[in-house]
């Protein structure tokens, strides 16, 4: 049923590295397929709840400098992770909150405050075909997103229906106490008209009630050029010496100019191997802090290839990964070793948050 | 109680089994077994499987995952996997045009190997490989374990750019770039077959456990296959 034209968002600017990314393309590593996916893959969950859409819709991930994107029609969006001044059609936009855009509205990204990368969601998801599986943009292999490669000037990003299959999600809530919508007061657009009012009504009364900024982790936690990460020792830390242990957890190490979504290659103080720098190829976990015959560590990205033949000390805990995925080159980052118990409470407590705004109901 | 192998947390959402710490059909056999029994049990929130030379990573959702139960589970199907036959298989043809500037590195092999080329061809060409695994980029398969004699170290210098269809050589293992890549494998020859093609039905020639034998083509051929459409399909 595809009768009625696609709605789209013209790329005006395209910033400095902006692409569409889901969950990324799991189920292809064994033929040597990358995830790909966010960087902050929380950033990108929450965006989606803003916006009303399910957690596997497609969002763009902006990096350092934003874009400027051109609407031709009404969508609800919201920008999570990093935290920029985002405007539209002049009037500064919330960061962490539901916004509407119209049909020629001009969503514009000015200035970042902190962090490195942060998530658009447009109600309905962006629509670019889907690539075994998902429409996450690996650039290294020209897989996904638009045409495999970021975004440039002029490209039109397909927008999927907002009524469609990416709510499904909300739609299931059959269980949820249906509430009168309560006005929205979220938006700090000035002069905000009956139709905002009512696509933002809209929304929240797919959630069940009014979207709140109240309701929204308010990033505190935002890393500003350094970050501290909990890491699980292993899988390979027995290729290391005990100092090399000691050392991991010492003084922090610098985000190299040779970092990108495939890794970051750290620099500091080397980590010694105990018996050779060479393991057979096996699987990489993103966040695994591989490390080669320099001794110098690099923390592996959503874009990593699916096997390497380094060693790995350590490898980070799910719940701090978006805290990696917020440093750019030149940041700072620590490690702290922490147990499995601490991992899964992290990961629960982080979970809690997510849902609390993607079903407010059952919070 | 387990044998030859133990189990290995990487971080909280991967496990890995990993076994005995060589590169051996026999034990790539047991990694690739494990690995389909997981696919075949599609257990609630295990996202990937990938099995390598001697490991089988299991990717999964610790908040949907019963994580002692997996392990428990992972536990007993590695330790049915000893029986594994690495059983006899119809070895999947691959066409290579050796040489010329399809294979700039094949004199060089030539010169580590003290053969002749066609030496070189012959001792590459005659051999039937095992993929062991697919990894680097989609659709690339490290294949072994090449003669001892022809087993060249990669290069010192990379290249910038190789060219999709290469037949390389890195120590024990040869293989094929799917795709134009900077890569540092010694290029001995090229193919016209597409080892990964998202546009096809099936878009990936191989797969971890496969049996692979190249079969040398002169330049004409390689040529005609290449601007076959349909040809390069049926490979």
């Amino acid at each position: 049923m595809l009768a009625h034209t696609m709605a789209e968002a013209l790329v005006i600017r395209p910033g400095l590295l902006t692409t569409v990314q889901d969950v990324g393309r799991w189920g292809f590593q064994s033929r040597g397929v990358p995830v790909a996916g966010p960087m902050d893959s929380y950033a990108h969950r929450l965006a989606n709840a803003f916006v009303g859409n399910a957690a596997e819709s497609a969002t763009l991930e902006v990096t350092l400098v934003g874009p400027e994107l051109e609407f031709d029609d009404e969508r609800v969006v919201a920008v999570a992770g990093a935290r920029f001044e985002v405007t539209v059609d002049g009037h500064l936009a919330p960061m962490n909150a539901p916004f509407p855009v119209f049909a020629g509205s001009r969503l514009t990204f000015g200035a970042r405050v902190r962090g490195a990368r942060a998530y658009v969601a447009i109600s309905g998801g962006i629509g670019v075909m889907k690539v075994f599986g998902s429409r996450a943009t690996h650039v290294g292999s020209r897989m996904g997103g638009v045409d495999g490669r970021p975004l440039e000037a002029g490209d039109r990003l397909p927008l999927g229906d907002p009524a469609g299959p990416s709510r499904s999600v909300s739609e299931k809530r059959e269980h949820a106490p249906s509430r009168p919508a309560s006005p929205a007061k979220t938006s700090s657009i000035r002069g905000m008209t009956a139709r905002a009012a009512r696509l933002l009504g809209a929304r929240a009364a797919l959630l069940g009630r009014a979207p709140s900024a109240g309701h929204a982790p308010d990033g505190r936690d935002m890393p500003d050029g350094h970050a501290r990460v909990r890491v699980l020792l292993g899988p390979q830390h027995d290729c290391f010496t005990d100092e090399a242990l000691r050392t991991l957890e010492g003084a922090p190490y610098r985000i190299s100019q040779q970092s990108d979504r495939m890794g970051f290659r750290l620099e500091g103080a080397p980590l010694t191997h105990s018996r050779g720098a060479d393991i057979i190829s096996d699987a990489t976990p993103m966040g695994a802090l591989q490390v080669p015959g320099s001794g110098l560590p690099i923390l592996l990205m959503a874009d990593r290839q699916t096997t390497g033949g380094y060693p790995k000390i350590a490898t980070l805990i799910t719940a701090d990964l978006r805290l990696a995925g917020q440093l750019a080159p030149g940041d700072t980052i620590s490690f702290a070793v922490c147990s499995p118990g601490e991992a899964m409470a992290a990961l629960i407590a982080q979970e809690r948050r997510l849902m609390a705004v993607e079903r407010p109901e059952v919070a | 109680m387990t044998t030859g192998f133990r189990i290995l947390p990487a971080g909280d959402s991967t496990i890995v089994v990993e076994f005995e710490e060589r590169i051996d059909p026999a034990i790539n056999a047991r990694a690739i077994r494990v690995a389909d029994a997981v696919q075949a049990a599609a257990i609630a929130g295990v996202r990937d499987v990938v099995p390598t030379y001697r490991s089988v990573a299991v990717f999964f959702d610790p908040l949907r995952t019963d994580c002692r139960r997996l392990v428990d589970w992972l536990v007993g199907e590695a330790n049915r996997s000893v029986e594994t036959p690495v059983g006899e298989q119809v070895p999947i043809s691959v066409p290579v045009c050796y040489g010329g500037e399809l294979g700039p590195d094949l004199a060089d092999v030539a010169a580590f190997a003290n053969m002749s080329a066609d030496e070189v061809v012959a001792t590459h060409a005659h051999a039937v490989y095992r993929v062991f695994m697919l990894g680097f980029m989609p659709g690339f398969a490290y294949m072994g374990v090449l003669d001892a004699r022809i087993a060249m170290p990669r290069r010192q210098a990379p290249r910038v750019r190789v060219p999709r269809g290469s037949v390389g050589i890195a120590g024990g293992q040869t293989g094929i770039y799917p795709a134009e890549t900077p890569g540092g494998w010694q290029i001995i020859g090229r193919t016209p077959a597409r080892p990964f093609d998202a546009e096809r039905p099936m878009p990936f020639l191989f797969k971890a456990g496969d049996a692979v034998r190249f079969v040398p083509i002169d330049r004409s051929e390689f040529e005609r296959v290449a601007s076959n459409k349909e040809g390069r399909a049926s490979l």
